[in-house]
């Protein structure tokens, strides 16, 4: 038997992490729990992090928001702030997994599972989130794109949990888009995503944008490239054709039981003309 | 462990392992099986119970964090003598074929009622995507939603 503890504060935390260090941590259990179950993780010791008050909800500060990592993607989708301000990130909860898999899992456990198709990490991308990390002796933040390192892999020590992501508001964007191609409508994990933030002037020419892509490549992939070469241009399917040929020679896909390196690339490139449809308001 | 919790209403105590899954703890412990276990996964929905009055998979959450909690089952939606107008109308719009998923399908549909108490036939698809079905095509069950959500409407207003 498997001891399981709930900590409710972070001092309670620290206490039941340092008593072990071979402890695995979960919230949401979506994930660890499966993996524990086809033994894929061994540990004596879980820690769920579930009733950590100081870890949870949404907390507008100003220029920023911040969001706990416990945080769940149902109580993202129900945030006014989180509808408002960051509706890319909106987007992509709306169609991540099922009702039931966002009422238990968590922003915060979709990071640290760095999983290449992690719905909500293109749209963090975009925003340039991010992650607070926190031990009992310090706490700092670091850029959502240094903290993912590749599949599974991330930047977190066993003393350490993400504490939550800050996200700045950026009103100047006028379109938040997201759209993910799965192999079925609901519970689909990507075969690939895009994540874009555009400003769009009243005549039509992209003024700045923010692409990141998902399930293209170990982590998310975002190309100051490809940026450049959208800024100037109109928003309309012609340019976008354009820079999707680029996109896919930028893309660093594989082939596995969803889909081929090949279609994926083709489809990261592709997503990009839905742009053309997207209206010029948020 | 010992692990307090109101299942169905009833206060209970039960003492288990931490690490058992509430899906076994409810089956095999207490003798509940109108939750099922098909992919113990997170994928198929069949486990479905209430949480605090939220969808949950009962394969993916260990007994201690039962503690403190609320759970419903299906077996905790009937009154004595009436069935859930859910339970009711899955039975009127046939949607009900091999019956694996129904339980799994009813509470998620009470879920999403208590969040959209109107909800469109695109809104009930939507709230019952995490739940599997491989006798109905779904049709019905959209059906004896709307169904159900007419009359918790038409009881609740005075």
């Amino acid at each position: 038997m498997k001891q399981v503890l709930l900590p409710r504060t972070l001092d309670e935390l620290w206490d039941s992490l340092e008593a072990d260090p071979n402890t695995a941590v979960y919230a949401g259990g979506t994930d660890l729990l499966v993996n524990l179950r086809a033994g894929r993780i061994n540990t004596n010791k879980l820690v769920c992090l579930e009733r950590i008050e100081e870890i949870r909800g949404v907390r507008d500060a100003g220029a920023e928001a911040f969001i706990g990592a416990a945080t769940t993607h149902t109580n993202l989708l129900e945030s006014p702030l989180v509808r408002s301000e960051f509706p890319v990130l909106a987007k992509a909860l709306r169609v991540l997994a099922s009702p039931a898999i966002r009422n238990m899992g968590t922003i915060g456990g979709n990071i640290v599972n760095a999983s290449p198709a992690g719905d909500t990490l293109p749209p963090l991308y975009v925003l340039d989130a991010e992650v607070e990390i926190t031990s009992r002796k310090e706490t700092k933040r670091m850029p959502v794109a240094d903290f993912l390192v590749g599949p599974g892999q991330v930047r977190l020590r066993a003393d350490e949990i993400v504490k939550g992501v800050w996200i700045r508001k950026a009103p100047e964007f006028n379109v938040h888009h997201f759209e993910k191609v799965g192999l079925r409508k609901s519970q689909a994990c990507a075969v690939a995503s895009l994540a874009a933030l555009l400003r769009v002037s009243k005549d039509g020419n992209i003024e700045s944008a923010r692409l990141a892509w998902g399930s293209v490549g170990p982590t998310v992939v975002r190309s100051a490239k490809v940026e450049e070469a959208l800024v100037g241009r109109e928003l309309g399917i012609e340019k976008l054709s354009e820079v999707a040929a680029l996109v896919e020679r930028t893309v660093s896909p594989i082939d596995d039981v969803r889909a081929s390196a090949q279609y994926r690339r083709i489809v990261a490139g592709r997503l990009l003309l839905r742009l053309a449809e997207s209206g010029h308001k948020k | 462990m010992k692990i307090r919790f109101k299942l169905n209403g009833t206060a209970m105590q039960v003492d288990c392992a931490a690490d058992r899954r509430v899906i076994d703890l409810l089956r095999e412990n207490l003798g509940l099986t109108g939750a099922k276990e098909s992919c113990a996964a997170g994928e198929c929905g069949a486990c479905t119970i209430l949480v605090d009055g939220e969808s949950k998979l009962s394969c993916l959450m260990l007994a201690a964090q039962l503690e403190g909690r609320e759970i419903t089952t299906v077996e905790g939606l009937a009154s004595e003598d009436r069935l859930h107008p859910l339970q009711e109308a899955f039975v009127e719009k046939g949607a009900v074929q091999c019956g694996f998923c129904t339980p799994g399908a009813v509470l998620a549909s009470l879920d999403l009622l208590k969040r959209n108490p109107s909800p469109t036939r695109a809104q009930i698809r939507e709230g019952l995507s995490g739940n599997l079905c491989r006798c109905t095509g779904y049709h019905k069950i959209v059906d004896a939603v709307e169904e159900a959500a007419k009359t918790m409407q038409s009881r609740e207003r005075p």
